[in-house]
């Protein structure tokens, strides 16, 4: 027989992104409906030729309470990671754990993108020896869940899941798991992203994945939106603090919702194409992990990036996980305000599904000015949405290039 | 043009804050790299590449265990010059 399933509570919440440099901020802007896309202030798109040059960067002075040798140390998908550990675990009233007992997860798509080109054109143009010796540790993908783990003096394990676009949702469900088989009772997890670059931006424009309204960058991310034709690139981090139930109760912790239950698929199917049936597997178990039933799930905050087929294929999947049972949902894509954070995406999105089941409101997808007649159920259209009072249950739905599909399902406290 | 030792000091001090954080006042001629300021082995490393680009100087690998003080550093990259 299997061990009984717990789940955990969230106690802690962090970020940097493109709509705030913390949670608070966050969450006003994304409540009012606020588009973080806009042109790059830069020269790319004469020097490289960029036929999409506007993206959804974080906000000005993000990354003030750095010390200048720690943005020297680490990739800038660290310092996002570093700086939304610090809000969430002082959110989390630094909790006295045991340091044994306290895990790290933060994931990432690619990890330090910037910091591998800008030494490769260092050794190109200065030479080998010009090669900043921290080039190593600041590249690779662990390092940011290393760097945590040194900053909370966490020795229960740190976890990098490398998942694509799904890579921040996996962390969260890791976490969850590390909970469940007692190794840790307080464990950080999230995901962060810093791929803004001519190169990024170059090769998904090449397999036009990206929107290539130029004209009009604000209203480019626009999931469910008839004349959708693309996600927008975007960068930041969205770091939680999950507690098992006795850890958090024993020490009073505030509660802003439960991880009830999390769904792992792959598609086995193709390396950037989307699979419906991974991804309504990894729904399904979700809510079955979470011992809940189709009609608990009042909101689904969904991968929804803004692509012609991506967007109705998930609905769809949606549908046939909670076998039709949807009237009582409604969706939203917070992706239409922050782009797309690819790593980070389903850890921000996880502070978003968190707040949404704390606050009992969906925040809005803006930019619809269409609905696509396709869409078969609710949207916080342009509007946050209320949720119902009593017991709730959101969706949060990350799927990455490869045929990874992860949902993780939040419960209100 | 050789820079003076005063000036080697004060240019080293103004790496090894840059780096570490160091307070550029604490970088004094006997102080030692790593008993004193606490500096570990790829934080040496990222101040030798970056005093080698100040004072147009090579300093060799087999050399830079020698330089155990910033006396040590400022004596080496003073002759390293002429």
């Amino acid at each position: 027989m299997s061990a009984p399933r717990s789940r955990v509570a969230v106690t802690g919440l962090g970020t940097v992104n493109p709509l705030g440099a913390d949670v608070a901020s966050t969450w006003k802007a994304a409540l009012a409906g606020t588009s973080a896309a806009r042109t790059l202030d830069n020269d790319w798109k004469e020097s490289y030729g960029l036929s999409v040059d506007f993206a959804c960067q974080i906000v000005p002075g993000a990354l003030d309470s750095l010390s200048r040798p720690e943005s020297r140390k680490l990739d800038p998908s660290g310092q996002y990671a570093m700086v939304a550990a610090r809000e969430a675990w002082a959110d989390a009233g630094s909790p006295d754990v045991d340091p044994t007992r306290l895990g790290v997860v933060v994931g990432s798509g690619i990890g330090g993108l910037w910091t591998t080109l800008d030494q490769w054109d260092v050794v190109r143009e200065r030479g080998a020896r010009r090669v900043n010796p921290f080039t190593v540790p600041m590249l690779m993908a662990n390092s940011s869940s290393a760097h945590i783990s040194m900053e909370l003096d966490a020795r229960a394990g740190a976890h990098t899941p490398v998942s694509a676009c799904a890579s921040g949702a996996e962390a969260v469900a890791y976490g969850l798991t590390m909970i469940r088989e007692n190794r840790a009772d307080v464990v950080v997890v999230g995901g962060t992203e810093a791929s803004i670059h001519p190169m990024t931006l170059a090769a998904f424009a090449n397999i036009r994945a990206l929107s290539s309204r130029v004209d009009d960058p604000e209203h480019a991310s626009r999931p469910y939106d008839a004349d959708r034709d693309g996600f927008v690139l975007g960068e930041g981090a969205g770091i939680l603090v999950l507690e098992s139930e006795e850890h958090a109760a024993a020490r009073g912790a505030r509660v802003y919702a439960h991880v009830a239950g999390r769904g792992m698929a792959s598609d086995a199917h193709h390396i950037s194409a989307p699979s419906a049936e991974g991804q309504s597997r990894a729904m399904r178990e979700a809510i079955a992990d979470a011992d809940l039933e189709a009609k608990d799930v009042v909101h689904v905050n969904s991968h929804g990036t803004s692509t012609p087929l991506g967007d109705i294929g998930e609905l769809n999947a949606v549908s046939e996980a909670l076998g039709g049972v949807t009237d009582q949902i409604v969706v939203t894509s917070t992706k239409s305000m922050t782009g797309h954070l690819l790593g980070g995406a389903g850890a921000l999105e996880s502070v978003f599904a968190t707040l949404a089941a704390h606050h009992r409101t969906a925040p809005p997808t803006i930019n619809i000015e269409n609905l696509d007649p396709e869409v078969p159920m609710a949207i916080a259209q342009n509007a946050p949405a209320e949720l119902p009072s009593g017991d709730i249950a959101v969706l949060n739905n990350a799927f990455g290039f490869g045929g990874h599909d992860i949902a993780v399902v939040l419960t209100s406290a | 043009m050789a820079h003076t030792e005063n000036e080697i000091l004060a240019g080293l001090a103004e790496i090894v804050n840059e780096e570490t954080g160091v307070a550029t006042e604490d970088v004094q001629l006997e102080k030692s790299f790593t008993d004193d300021l606490d500096i570990d082995s790829i934080s040496m490393m990222t101040i030798v590449v970056n005093a080698e680009e100040k004072f147009d100087v090579r300093i060799p690998d087999e050399e830079v265990k020698n330089l155990a003080t910033v006396g040590d550093a400022v004596t080496f990259i003073t002759g390293a010059q002429n």
